[in-house]
């Protein structure tokens, strides 16, 4: 009796973790230009070539696994992929779920609104105005804890926050600053739009940069995506990558 | 509108991935439904009891709401179940989940239908054929079972019809079907409204289609009455 | 052995009252939606049982549209479909469309009006000729015959297919959670997404529509008992 109730509790509860041979990779695919879906349905975008890049470098078989942002941790956690690339901030709330790699880049977050707004970046001048964010990101927290009498409302995608922004549902969308410029603002649709107030950096919301997720107990993997990671900045391969996308560095400091 | 004609290969792999899944999905649930009534009928108190709390539990979840369980909360129980067997992990596809997840709603469904049809049978002809000599299984197969697809039938249409379109909530958990493509490459786009016609447009067409296909079969199975006349 | 992650009960309690806003939105939505759709419904359901020369087509069209597409799709076309439109933006149609929640009520409504209109001119067209006829011995003017006899005695039947169309509605609005409002699952998905969990905000989500739907199918029997008494089987 006591064999079968363990047995039952290992099934509902106990999971050990198994080597992995190749690495699924967990990337979103609706976060321009880090991913998206081409018209082929693959994915591309910054996230994709930088995982490739580090699995050439780890010489193992990577393949890509599109999760929505929602569930990309815990797809992580029930080992639908092995890491996540996918543009996730490292920080303290995170890291007690999972672990992260060293950052391979960091940009700040910013505001976007019409051009020729009115709207302050201020606890004040946003009060009362409706304010859009992606669900499960630091800048759900960060426009709770900075912003707290807005009307923040959250979304799956960015994309889907961006579209409401133009249909005017929205006074403003918060994101990532590259995230906002090369995947709205500098496309047709965003050609009326504009970053306004300053480049947010708050350590204890946004963390250090932008990391790969790892499960806390794959500490092997963590500091062989480490080596790789210091590899591709030291070869150049990382510097090809970054320039096919932007025309400015994005790892920061 | 080039937008849409530009996505229309992409569009067309999400049709299929749509018909795949409610097929898959409606096989699961047929079986599902065949054991669920055969648990019903029997009189066994612990399977028919069994079977009526399944029933009830399960229409009491949105099937939106019973998708995102099993593909969040069923991985876990599923990668528990792995390394029990001491098998490596197993990942639980969004397709996988979709089927699971519709199977078991519309297998709720079918269970009732088929225990209905099941009941609507004479009870007259059973004990005919257990006169004529037939038993168990040749019963079922030459008696009972016919009939239970002709008066099943309308029925089963029925829940066909409401599956095909509840497959679209999988794209919520990011299955590429016609919807998932459609909202992608919509949002891309910027021309949502098109694509959300395209989509509605298809699933008319599987409607009437399904509505010919399985009004065709009910004037086959209907027959023997109208031609004894 | 060591469980990696029980089941956090202590977030959904420490959250108990995001839910109790979720199960507001919900049954806000299914309530008026059913109602708004039994309004469209009533009218619509007696056109199409007397085959109306102008209005029984369209109706039939509406009716097909709505019932022949998922729900997802048609929330889709409404929220984000219009929203594509500079003269839908600029319209007065837009203080309306603008709100998720008027979106969603508008897409319910929609497909429960054309659910419950088939529901209707099912019953209607079923109603046991002797009715009207006995209405007319009475002398009742036609109006009289439909408001007093023919209507209450077709809903009466409509009853438990009705009930189905309760639950179903009030499944349905599940959806209202992906145009970013904070249903019952909208709330369920929001906790997961802060604490990264797998399941519990969905779980609690499942609980929560199950009690409501068990709530729904009692009432319906009851009414049933109460409203369709004399189409019981006579007890010995």
């Amino acid at each position: 009796m006591k064999r079968i109730l363990a047995s039952v509790a290992s099934i509902l509860c106990l999971s050990a973790a198994g080597p992995a041979l190749a690495l699924n990779i967990c990337i979103e695919g609706a976060y321009p230009p880090f991913s998206e879906l081409a018209d082929d349905g693959t994915l591309v975008g910054f996230d994709v070539d930088i995982a490739n890049a580090l699995c050439d470098e780890m010489n193992v078989e990577c393949e890509m696994v599109k999760v929505d942002w929602d569930g990309i941790i815990p797809a992580l956690l029930e080992k639908k992929c092995d890491a996540i690339v996918a543009s996730m901030s490292i920080t303290p709330d995170r890291a007690q779920v999972i672990s992260f790699t060293d950052k391979y880049y960091n940009t700040p977050a910013r505001l976007v609104a019409a051009k020729g707004t009115d709207l302050v970046d201020s606890p004040e001048g946003l009060a009362g105005k409706r304010l859009g964010v992606q669900r499960g990101t630091v800048h759900q927290p960060f426009a709770e804890a900075h912003y707290p009498d807005a009307d923040i409302v959250l979304y799956g995608s960015q994309d889907e926050a961006n579209l409401d922004l133009i249909a005017g549902r929205l006074d403003a969308v918060m994101a990532d600053s590259v995230v906002l410029s090369l995947g709205f603002l500098e496309t047709p649709q965003g050609a009326d739009y504009a970053f306004f107030g300053e480049p947010h950096l708050d350590p204890a919301i946004h963390g250090e940069g932008v990391g790969i997720g790892v499960r806390k107990e794959d500490n092997d993997l963590r500091e062989q995506l480490n080596g790789a990671i210091a590899a591709i900045r030291e070869s150049g391969v990382y510097d090809d990558i970054s320039g096919k996308y932007f025309d400015f560095d994005i790892y920061g400091e | 509108m080039e937008n849409l004609i530009r996505y229309v290969p992409l569009l067309l792999n999400g049709v299929l991935v749509t018909v795949a899944l409610a097929l898959i999905s409606l096989l699961f649930a047929t079986l599902f439904g065949a054991l669920g009534a055969a648990g019903r009928i029997s009189r066994r108190p612990l399977a028919s009891g069994a079977v009526l709390l399944y029933t009830t539990l399960v229409r009491g979840i949105p099937d939106l709401v019973l998708l995102l369980l099993v593909y969040f909360g069923g991985q876990r129980l599923l990668n528990n179940l792995a390394s029990f067997l001491g098998l490596g992990p197993v990942s639980l596809s969004p397709f996988w989940a979709g089927v699971v997840a519709i199977a078991f709603i519309y297998g709720a469904y079918l269970t009732e239908t088929f225990r209905g049809a099941y009941q609507t049978i004479p009870h007259g002809q059973v004990e005919a054929a257990q006169a004529l000599g037939l038993r168990g299984f040749a019963l079922h197969w030459n008696v009972t079972i016919p009939q239970l697809i002709r008066f099943a039938l309308p029925g089963y249409a029925n829940v066909w019809q409401v599956l095909v379109k509840s497959t679209a909530v999988v794209s919520v958990i990011g299955l590429e079907d016609l919807v998932g493509i459609a909202n992608e490459a919509g949002k891309t786009a910027r021309e949502p409204f098109i694509f959300y016609m395209a989509v509605l447009a298809v699933y008319l067409f599987i409607t009437w289609i399904s509505t010919t296909l399985f009004e065709a079969m009910e004037r086959r199975y209907a027959v023997p009455l109208a031609h004894a006349r | 052995m060591r469980c990696r992650s029980p089941m956090r009960v202590d977030l959904i309690l420490a959250n108990w009252t995001l839910f109790a806003a979720g199960v507001w939105m919900t049954l806000q939505l299914t309530l008026l939606a059913l109602l708004i759709g039994f309004c469209i419904a009533l009218p619509a359901g007696l056109a199409r049982a007397r085959r109306q020369r102008f209005w029984s087509p369209l109706l039939q069209g509406y009716v097909y549209l709505f019932r022949g597409t998922p729900l997802l799709v048609q929330t889709y076309l409404i929220y984000y479909g219009l929203s594509q439109f500079a003269f839908v933006r600029e319209s007065w149609a837009w203080l309306v469309l603008r709100d998720p929640w008027w979106c969603a009520l508008i897409a319910f409504s929609l497909n429960s009006g054309a659910y419950a209109t088939e529901i209707i001119r099912g019953a209607v067209e079923t109603t046991p000729k002797g009715e009207a006829e006995a209405a007319m011995a009475l002398g009742l003017s036609p109006r009289q015959r439909d408001f007093l006899v023919l209507i209450p005695s077709a809903l009466r039947r409509a009853l438990p297919q009705y009930g189905n169309e309760v639950v179903f509605m009030l499944h349905g609005s599940a959806v209202a959670s992906v145009i970013t409002l904070q249903d019952i699952l909208g709330v369920g998905r929001t906790l997961n997404a802060r604490f990264y969990l797998a399941y519990e905000g969905i779980l609690t989500a499942a609980l929560l529509y199950m009690a409501i739907t068990f709530v729904l199918v009692g009432l319906f029997r009851m009414l049933e008992r109460r409203y369709l008494r004399h189409m019981r089987p006579r007890s010995a």
